[in-house]
This record gives structure tokens, C-alpha cells and sequence, in this order.
């Protein structure tokens, strides 16, 4: 065993890059929040990228390395300490069995994932290690860790083993981090508003012009209804129809914005439903996702329009700096 | 082909929209009704036996068809004649117009319709509205239960949660509102009735339904290759069955 969670603070999961291949039993693909840093987590520590992390929410999850461990930490701004000492972020760390791991304060963001080097080792349900609560499956046991739940890695890769040995040469305290540190991926400025970039939605043009013009532009706040599944968002203006349409159930997808006839809209996240029936205003750029899971109840943004092209190469530009980054550390260590 | 006309195409009455960066939707139809739907399942087993490189998954509903692909995929296996295209949505729908249309090549034998029989224990513990069906109705538990066993039911989605079913050919003779408060747990199993709506519950939820009865069988199945006892387009058709028999689903000895 490798890990002994000693407190789970709010919600703690275990979560991969999510299920895919199910929706059309509606099974929704869950998975990380902040795709963008589990994955960048999960490259610091010589994985491919989509192996298990635990996902951490806000502060208060406390946990106990049991052996000499490789990993890394990424997501929210947050306060972690190894046995005390501050242990930066977005970095590899080789921590000594022994070490307790705190998140102790959450300054911006809401995500931090912990990505230690072979995964975290649960079993594979429906081809997924990701915990879908709704459901009580995948994950540790279908649900959130607990005190006491202990956790192990799977096998190490060979290039883990490789960041590993570099690390041991140069250990003289309970934590060893190198000189080199992944740049933050997905961490909205916590002093702006950010802005979340979205293009209009399946049935925009169905909502009232002054409805459409507000939705890019107002300010809008997380509201506290706001989980996994979706946030809901307060702005000033309630977004309306141009007229009644009788929606019937079709799916949605990562980022839906949809808007029920209260007129205040939700985004759809990762442990949605796989299908909805009210109109749908926009739908959340994929590259901005990441961004937007780290918002949490209170946090205010605002949608910026961009079009469908705009969207794909965002995309598709994110997806090279992931292939890079996780070449340049190959190479590194090669 | 120019690239104008692609955000709102019409082809035999069938509309592709970008569900975002990643996704269309294909909308065959804007109603409930079963040649809708039967174009709906064609279409996404089409793309299942032989999908386009970057394709990752079909979601089907009642009138429309989600398709979820790989950009980066999709933008790899670009054709030459995929290369002018100004975006990948407008490649997808190029790749998507092949399944819509009459391909000889994409002629697959549809799939053989399955029929599901679901027993169910209607009344009771299991049923607790049963009677308020009943009475709603003017009719007696039995005949409430007589005509829920009479009609066969088809599977026109899943969606709402794991493994569950919307079912249509409920008899309006047995319709009833909903509950106004919900009930803050109803066991898995649990088939109920909302509006002109039957359904099956495959996890504990909340829920508004009224309660006519309970099935023994697991609708939602993880450890399954198939975690779903229902597909869409399946045929449903409910036996009723004593308490007796229930209990011996339950432990597996029927």
C-alpha cells in the first residue's frame, strides 16, 4: 500500500480522463474537471497521461505516503504541504515514505489533482477508472475517499523509473523537487473575471435578441447549486425565449450551456446527464473547460463569443503544447 | 463544395448543427414518432459498424443523433478532398453526409429488433400508487395492470441516467400527474408512471413518478459488456408476477 488517506476534506476522487463509448446507454463519460491539469499532472510524473488522479476539491484532504513516492501536484492555486514544508505545485516531487501530505488552503481555483508515477491502481469499469457517484461505480469502490482508504500505484513506467532514479542522486530532505516546473495550464487570474469562451448553442437563435445579447455580455456568478454535474449561473437578466418551443430530450455535451424556464442558465460538466431537454443558448469552447472547472460558488466570468473555426484551432493549438510538453520531458529524461 | 451552407444544412429533412468543438448533432426531425426514430437508430448503427476515422460515439434520442468525434483525429485523416474544408465541423458533416445518404456500400442489415419482456410485481409495497392510478383513472387495480401488460412499449432513448428508458405507447387510459412533492428516494426497479409516460427507475433517486410496481432485473449492469439490459429500438413488454415470484428473481432462482 502506498498512500492512507487521513482526511478526505470535502470531496476527494479518483478520477482518469473519463468513460467514453457509453452515452448511448446513458452512461455519461465523467471523468476529470480540469482535464488540462490531470494530464499535465500525470506527464510530470513520467505517465501517459490519462492514468488515475485523485481529485481533490477545495482544502482539507490530508494524506500519508507510505514509500518513496513520485508525484505531482496541479489545478487550483492552493496551499500543499509535504510534512510542513510548502511543496510547490506543477512540479515532479520525490517524497519519502512517511511524508503527509495536507492541502491546507485554497487560494484560486477549486481542482487540484495528485498524480503519483503509474497511476493510482483501482479496477477498470467499463474501460474507466474514473468514479461516477451518481452511479456508486469506478473509482475507490464507487464513491469518494475516506479516512483510513488506502491507495496504490500501479506499475511505473520505464521513464518514471528514469525521473525517479535523477531524483534519489539529488534527495537530502523528505521532499526533493527539481529545478524545472510545467507552466500553469488552466488556473484562472483569481483578481479578473475571467472570460470563458463559448460559441452560440444548438437553439440560440430560438431566445429573445435582449436574451442573446446578454449572454455575452452581463456578468454572471456561480451559483451554490453547482457540482460535478453542472453550474448553475446568476446574472442579471433572466435569458429568455422568443417564443415557447417544445423541446424534447436530444444529448448534450461537455460544456452545454442550457437554460431552463427560470431563464437562468446551466452548464453541463462532467457527470452531467447524457441528455436534456431544455434549449440549449451556447456551448463552452473545449479549451476553456479546464478554466471554467476551477470556478467555483461565488466566482463571477463572463462569456466571450468566438466561432466555430476560433474554437477548433484554440483546441487544436492546446493539444500541440500537451503533445510538447510531454515530449520535452521524454526527451529530458531519455 | 463551398463552405456556407453548412451550419444549418437541410437534406432530406435533416438538419447538422456543432454541438460544440467536438460534436454534431443530427437533427432527423423535430417530433416523437416512430419512422423518426427508426431513421435515428439506422443512422447511428451505421456509424457504429463502419465509423469515420476520429469518430468516438453516437448518442441517440428520440429525433436526433449526436456524434462525438476527435478533432485532432479527424484533422489526421483529412482527404484531399477534405483539405479546403474551412473547418472540421464542415469535415465531419462531408464524412456524416455518406451515412445520410443511400450508400450502397453503408447497406448493413438492420439490426433484428429485440423484444424485452420485464416482469414486474404491480401494487403493494412495490407499488404503493397503484391505487391512486387506479382511482385517478376510474379503474380498478387490476384492469390499471391489465392494460400496462397489454401494450408493447418501444425504447426510444436512454438518457436521464444509466440504463434508463424512455418508453412510448403508454395507454392514455392509464396516465396520471406526477407526484407534486417527490419522494426523496425511490428504490432501483421501480416502474412508474409520469404524464403519459412509463418508465423503469435503474438507480435509487429522487423522483416524482407514481409507483405501480417493481422489477426484479437490473436495468443498469457495469460489470456488463452491454451495461444496459435495454437498447434503443428494443421492443418492452411487461409480465406481471406474484410477490412470490419476485422474491425468487431476487435470489436468482428464476
Amino acid at each position: 500500500m502506498s498512500i492512507t488517506v487521513i482526511r478526505s476534506g470535502l470531496l476527494a476522487t479518483i478520477q482518469d480522463l473519463g468513460r467514453y463509448g457509453y452515452q448511448r446507454y446513458g452512461v455519461v463519460p465523467g471523468g476529470a474537471m480540469d482535464t488540462g491539469a490531470a494530464r499535465v499532472a500525470n506527464f510530470l510524473v513520467g505517465n501517459a497521461g490519462d492514468e488515475a488522479v485523485l481529485e481533490v476539491t477545495l482544502a482539507g484532504a490530508k494524506l500519508l505516503i507510505e514509500q518513496d513516492m513520485l508525484i505531482a501536484i496541479c489545478g487550483a492555486e492552493m496551499k500543499v504541504t509535504a510534512s510542513g514544508e510548502r511543496l510547490p505545485l506543477w512540479r515532479p516531487a520525490l517524497v519519502n515514505a512517511g511524508t503527509t501530505i495536507h492541502f491546507e488552503a485554497c487560494q484560486s481555483g477549486c481542482r487540484s489533482y495528485l498524480a503519483v508515477a503509474g497511476g493510482l491502481d483501482v479496477p477498470k469499469i467499463m474501460g474507466s477508472r474514473s468514479t461516477y457517484l451518481r452511479a456508486a461505480i469506478g473509482g475507490f469502490m464507487g464513491r469518494g475517499v475516506k479516512a483510513g482508504d488506502k491507495l496504490s500505484a500501479g506499475p511505473a513506467s520505464p521513464l518514471s523509473m528514469r525521473m525517479l532514479q535523477n531524483l534519489v542522486k539529488k534527495r537530502i530532505s523528505s521532499v526533493t523537487v527539481p529545478s524545472w516546473h510545467a507552466s500553469h495550464f488552466a488556473v484562472a487570474d483569481e483578481l479578473a473575471e475571467p472570460m470563458i469562451r463559448a460559441m452560440p448553442g444548438t437553439d440560440y437563435e430560438r431566445f429573445q435578441a435582449s436574451s442573446q445579447a446578454a449572454l455575452f455580455s452581463e456578468t454572471f456568478r456561480i451559483a451554490p447549486q453547482s457540482d460535478r454535474m453542472g453550474y448553475r449561473l446568476n446574472g442579471a437578466e433572466k435569458l429568455m425565449l422568443a417564443a415557447p418551443i417544445e423541446a424534447i430530450s436530444e444529448a448534450v455535451a461537455n460544456g452545454t450551456v442550457q437554460v431552463p424556464s427560470d431563464g437562468s442558465p446551466i452548464v453541463l460538466l462532467a457527470d452531467r446527464q447524457t441528455t436534456g431537454g431544455y434549449p440549449r443558448i451556447a456551448q463552452v469552447a473545449t479549451v476553456d473547460l479546464p478554466v471554467f472547472a476551477q470556478l467555483k460558488p461565488g466566482d463571477r466570468f463572463r462569456f466571450e463569443a468566438i466561432t466555430q473555426l476560433q474554437a477548433e484551432r484554440l483546441y487544436l493549438d492546446s493539444e500541440r503544447d500537451m503533445a510538447i510538453l510531454k515530449a520535452a520531458i521524454a526527451l529530458k529524461f531519455n | 463544395m463551398s463552405g456556407n451552407h453548412v451550419n444549418d444544412r437541410r437534406r432530406m429533412a435533416c438538419e447538422l448543427l456543432a454541438l460544440g468543438d467536438s460534436a454534431v448533432l443530427v437533427r432527423l426531425g423535430d417530433c416523437i414518432e416512430l419512422e423518426t426514430n427508426r431513421k435515428v437508430m439506422k443512422l447511428s448503427q451505421r456509424l457504429e459498424a463502419q465509423p469515420f476515422a476520429g469518430w468516438i460515439e453516437c448518442v441517440p434520442a428520440f429525433a436526433s443523433v449526436a456524434v462525438h468525434y476527435d478533432p485532432v483525429l479527424v484533422l489526421k485523416s483529412r482527404t484531399w478532398e477534405e483539405d479546403g474544408h474551412a473547418t472540421l465541423f464542415e469535415t465531419v458533416c462531408f464524412r456524416l453526409e455518406r451515412y445520410l445518404s443511400n450508400d450502397q456500400q453503408l447497406h448493413l442489415n438492420e439490426q433484428a429488433s429485440r423484444t424485452v419482456e420485464i416482469p414486474v410485481c404491480y401494487g403493494g409495497d412495490e407499488g404503493p400508487d397503484l391505487s391512486f392510478v387506479a382511482s385517478y383513472n376510474g379503474l380498478t387495480e387490476e384492469e390499471v395492470v391489465a392494460i400496462h401488460t397489454s401494450s408493447d412499449y418501444r425504447v426510444y432513448m436512454l438518457g436521464f441516467a444509466p440504463g434508463f428508458p424512455y418508453l412510448g405507447g403508454l395507454s392514455e387510459r392509464i396516465a396520471a400527474p406526477r407526484h407534486q412533492t417527490p419522494r426523496t428516494t425511490i428504490p432501483h426497479g421501480s416502474v412508474g408512471i409520469a404524464g403519459k409516460q412509463t418508465g423503469v427507475y435503474p438507480l435509487a433517486t429522487p423522483g416524482g413518478w407514481q409507483l405501480i410496481g417493481q422489477t426484479p432485473l437490473a436495468l443498469f449492469r457495469p460489470q456488463d459488456e452491454i451495461p444496459s439490459l435495454l437498447r434503443a429500438g428494443d421492443t418492452v413488454r411487461f409480465i406481471p408476477i406474484t410477490r412470490q415470484q419476485y422474491d425468487l428473481y431476487k435470489e436468482g432462482a428464476l
